[in-house]
């Protein structure tokens, strides 16, 4: 009987090598993702006590921790204008929970990231108290602070971004809210302020640039349907002429799609170019060419751009949405951005920053650095290519007809003298007279700076009188005019 | 090749006698750091009747094991103690910090637990009369399985009925039905053998047993299920079948056993999820413990998830006694209490938390490779296999091995049924390590007494010669 006694006793052995396995599967490999859960209320006792580093932007701390004489030594403190507050999140002790960068960069901030094992050891051995590290981000407080202010109140949400690299220079959703009244150690005003802005029928906690419940991206989707009728119709340019009727029924149906104030395209020929399509922007000839170009190759075009993935820059940005068309007339109508697409401000801006980037698409990010507590830098971002949803040419003819737009078409009020202003207007219809007025713009077209989207909710102007103005004054607050 | 050596035996008393100082220093060192980690100084108040009363208790057992089995192997009673004297500390970190007082009843319970321990040494001065109890056993481990089942003495907590009061303590029966289905098993097993190893038809190159000899696993597995399906209690049922299995297995050494059990299991396991909703949840908590829905959900996997959180945050080196959140789980000093070490003692005091139950089981192995009777191999087998299962169950449920059960971890937990019963199984593994390692020459057969309470023994018959060539000295044959 002794052989099958060792065995079992193998066996045995076998059972607890799996006991132990696990055990170092959840407390060092899944440990970090586990210290990292919003529900894990250990991570927040221990940070409580913590003195976390500071969120940087332009060379100033938007969130600092403040020694405190409450419940935990360390209070979290806010710029109380609320203008970052969408971006840093908050790191409540009342809800056990941290939203935005506070927990996207918790390792670091709270100091437990193996970057930063240096510092620890240091801390370790002199014995001082053991701080986090900063985050530095992209963010232009210039840039951001135009922005709010060009938006002068109105709701909606702004994304600027570097073409170049992917940097985001700019994200505000408005209404905001004072992340401090949630940080606040004092559980009865932490409730009320977080009761009172929840249900707040605007929504100031909802981010509308990257989250929220995306919206319709009306006119300014003609980008993407102008780049797909560009990439996959040889020989199309700019100068040559498409079909643009005043209104057209899509095969199959009696359903008629009018341009916008039933308006003739161009000289009401039925053909016009597609620059001039594109600058009055008809919905006639995108309706047409999206059909034309086809479901398949349409959705393929839009998720070369982003479309249907969750990025993370770090904070999240939801993914925009392009579901197969149910018949030709709803891909008609998707193509000029009406039926069932839906998108973040985001995903519309990283559209305008690969036109302007001659056709590369960078990964956003918002992360510029990560530092010690001393500010020693410890790691950077280096900017990453996300794809290539166009050829150098496709971008140049697209670069042409945005430029256009604002020389000598909807969106004419984005123009600055001295600067080539490349845009395109959109106006999203909703259900009855709401609508969201939409600019997507780049600047300076020949050497692209920033590319910046606005919109503004249930405006009662459209994209090319309520939302272009807000671009120009961002475009100048980045170009510095 | 083989080498035959001759050795001395060796009792082992002295380093038992070291490795005792050592499980007592563990014990009351971790009870000196919980005292400071939870912002005491200096000594805890009680700290010198402790220590004079562990020291006393303690020393007074290494004397009766001198005394009465001075071969028994010098490593289980140790390992045992010291696994004991963590958990009496972790009881009573988390006294400190629920402000509770659970480790009064465990520390009283520990000194009568180790009284049954040294009770069973004295009592039972040879394995082999057990043998004659197998059909009692059986009857008092069925009959100890049902106790919760009746009416005004059995008591449902979280959904299982495994609990009963008897003068307002509650005691888990199925712990102690555990010895005596081990006595049963491995009478009847050694009884059996041959019958079961009987060859039938061969299907797939593996060599099934004839129909006939399906009855008594059919039966253990419907007595297994039966428990899971009424009691709703999932890890007693694996750990009395894993049981019955692993000992058929060592009786009869046919894979076919295996095979059909692990088959019995399945179905078992998939017709019972399918039925029972308090047994469906623990599979839906088990396999998306991270889901918000299932973590939200009532009865969800808020419990499991915060021991997981537990030890994610203790790390390598745990966050030392008194310093973490283990109260954060719940039970964190019984069923969690696996998630509390790893908090706090990292998992680097986990592993060899865990190294000692290996060392344990182990040894209990040893004892029986080296016991002489199928009866012995097969009982401590049966009972170091059960350690080692009861482990796996506790511990794979707390990091999702496998779903959540409601065992207790044998030694460490709070609990007193479980506590008693592991105490009592080293006790008998003491006994029977005495008689695997005592040298053949000292004492060839057990006293007359003993001989005429054996059944199967001749009692005419006189004892065998002591001097004939198997009986000299120890023979130790090592495989190099």
């Amino acid at each position: 009987m002794n052989r099958p006694i060792r065995q079992l006793a193998t066996l045995a052995t076998l059972m607890f090598i799996v006991l132990m396995v696990a055990a170092t599967s959840i407390q060092f490999i899944q440990a970090p993702a586990l210290n990292a859960d919003a529900r894990n209320a250990r991570t927040l006792y221990r940070e409580f006590g913590t003195e976390r580093g500071p969120i940087i932007v332009s060379g100033e701390s938007i969130a600092v921790s403040a020694p405190n004489d409450g419940l935990y030594e360390f209070q979290r403190e806010y710029r109380d204008d609320g203008a970052y507050s969408h971006v840093t999140g908050y790191f409540s002790t009342v809800f056990n929970s941290m939203t935005g960068i506070e927990k996207a960069e918790n390792s670091v901030l709270g100091g437990s990231d193996s970057s930063l094992a240096g510092q620890r050891l240091q801390d370790l051995i002199t014995g001082s108290q053991p701080q986090g590290g900063a985050v530095e981000l992209t963010l232009e407080d210039g840039v951001q602070q135009a922005a709010i202010d060009a938006m002068a109140g109105r709701r909606g949400a702004v994304v600027a971004l570097d073409p170049k690299t992917g940097a985001v220079l700019a994200q505000v959703s408005l209404p905001t809210y004072d992340a401090n009244t949630i940080a606040t150690q004092d559980s009865a005003a932490a409730q009320e302020a977080w009761t009172a802005l929840s249900e707040d029928p605007e929504k100031p906690l909802v981010d509308r640039t990257s989250g929220g419940d995306q919206y319709p991206p009306g006119s300014i989707f003609k980008m993407l349907t102008a780049v797909a009728m560009l990439e996959n119709t040889p020989g199309l340019t700019p100068d040559t002429l498409v079909d643009a009727p005043t209104s057209w029924s899509p095969p199959g149906t009696s359903h008629e799609i009018w341009n916008p104030g039933q308006a003739a395209c161009g000289d009401g020929s039925g053909q016009t170019s597609l620059r001039q399509t594109f600058v009055q922007s008809c919905n006639t000839a995108y309706a047409i060419g999206g059909v034309d170009v086809g479901a398949d190759k349409m959705i393929a075009q839009a998720e070369s751009f982003g479309f249907g993935e969750t990025f993370h820059t770090p904070l999240t940005v939801s993914p925009s949405r392009f579901p197969e068309p149910e018949s030709q007339a709803a891909l008609a109508m998707d193509s000029f951005g009406q039926q069932d697409i839906m998108v973040t401000p985001m995903q519309m801006a990283m559209i305008a920053s690969a036109i302007a980037n001659d056709g590369v698409l960078m990964e956003p990010y918002i992360v510029k650095q990560t530092l010690t507590a001393d500010l020693e830098p410890v790691s950077t971002t280096k900017p990453s290519e996300y794809s290539r949803p166009m050829s150098e040419q496709t971008a140049a003819y697209m670069q042409q007809m945005m430029v256009d737009d604002v020389v000598s078409g909807t969106g004419y009020l984005a123009a600055i003298d001295g600067v080539d202003v490349a845009g395109k207007t959109g106006t999203a219809e909703l259900t009855g007279s709401d609508r969201h007025a939409w600019f997507a713009a780049f600047a300076p077209a020949d050497d692209p700076q920033i590319a910046v989207v606005v919109i503004l909710e249930n405006d009662p102007g459209d994209g090319g009188s309520s939302a272009a103005p807000v671009a120009r004054e961002i475009i100048r607050a980045k170009l510095g005019l | 090749m083989s080498v035959v050596t001759q050795r001395v035996a060796r009792k082992g008393r002295w380093p038992e006698f070291f490795l005792l100082l050592l499980a007592l220093g563990a014990g009351l060192l971790a009870y000196v750091l919980v005292h400071i980690g939870t912002g005491g100084e200096g000594l805890p108040g009680a700290f010198p009747t402790i220590v004079v009363a562990a020291v006393l208790i303690a020393g007074a057992a290494h004397l009766i094991i001198r005394w009465l089995a001075p071969y028994a192997d010098p490593i289980l009673f140790p390992a045992a103690l010291a696994l004991n004297g963590l958990g009496l500390a972790m009881i009573y970190r988390i006294d400190l910090a629920d402000e509770t007082s659970a480790v009064k009843s465990q520390l009283l319970l520990t000194g009568v637990s180790l009284v049954f321990m040294v009770a069973t040494v004295a009592l039972i001065k040879n394995h082999r009369i057990l043998r004659g109890y197998m059909w009692l056993s059986l009857i008092a481990g069925i009959g100890l399985l049902l106790l919760p089942m009746v009416p005004g003495l059995g008591r449902a907590i979280y959904g299982a009925r495994i609990w009963i009061n008897v003068a307002g303590f509650s005691f888990q029966p199925a712990e102690l039905a555990k010895i005596f289905f081990a006595v049963f098993f491995a009478a009847y097993l050694a009884q059996e053998r041959d019958n079961l190893s009987l060859a039938g038809p061969k299907i797939l190159g593996i060599r099934f047993p004839k129909a006939r000899h399906f009855l008594p696993i059919l039966l253990a597995w419907i007595i297994s299920m039966g428990v899971l399906a009424v009691e709703k209690d999932f890890g007693t049922a694996l750990l009395f079948f894993g049981l019955f299995v692993a000992l058929l297995y060592v009786a009869t050494e046919r894979v076919s056993w295996i095979v059909i059990a692990g088959v019995l299991t399945a179905i078992g396991i998939f017709g019972i999820v399918q039925t029972v909703p308090h047994i469906q949840a623990r599979f839906e908590v088990w396999l998306h413990a991270l889901d918000p829905n299932v973590y939200d959900a009532q009865y969800g996997s808020y419990q499991l998830v915060q021991g997981l959180f537990g030890m994610a945050s203790g790390g390598l080196m745990g966050t030392g006694f008194g310093e973490g959140y283990p109260t954060k789980a719940f039970a964190a000093n019984s069923d969690f209490i696996i998630a509390s070490f790893g908090e706090e003692i990292g998992l680097t005091g986990l592993l060899a938390l865990l190294s000692i139950y290996v060392i344990i089981v182990m040894r209990g192995m040893r004892t029986a490779v080296h016991l002489r009777d199928g009866f012995g191999k097969l009982l401590a087998t049966g009972l170091s296999f059960t350690i080692a299962l009861q482990c796996f169950v506790v511990v794979g449920g707390v990091t999702r091995v496998i779903p959540l059960t409601g065992l207790a971890m044998p030694f460490l937990a709070h609990g007193g049924s479980a506590l008693l019963t592991n105490w009592i199984i080293i006790g008998l593994l003491l006994r029977m390590s005495d008689a695997s390692r005592r040298p053949a020459s000292t004492d060839p057969l057990p006293p007359r007494d003993i001989l005429a309470s054996i059944p199967e023994m001749d009692k005419t018959s006189e004892p065998p010669p002591s001097h004939d060539e198997d009986s000299q000295l120890t023979q130790v044959v090592r495989i190099k």
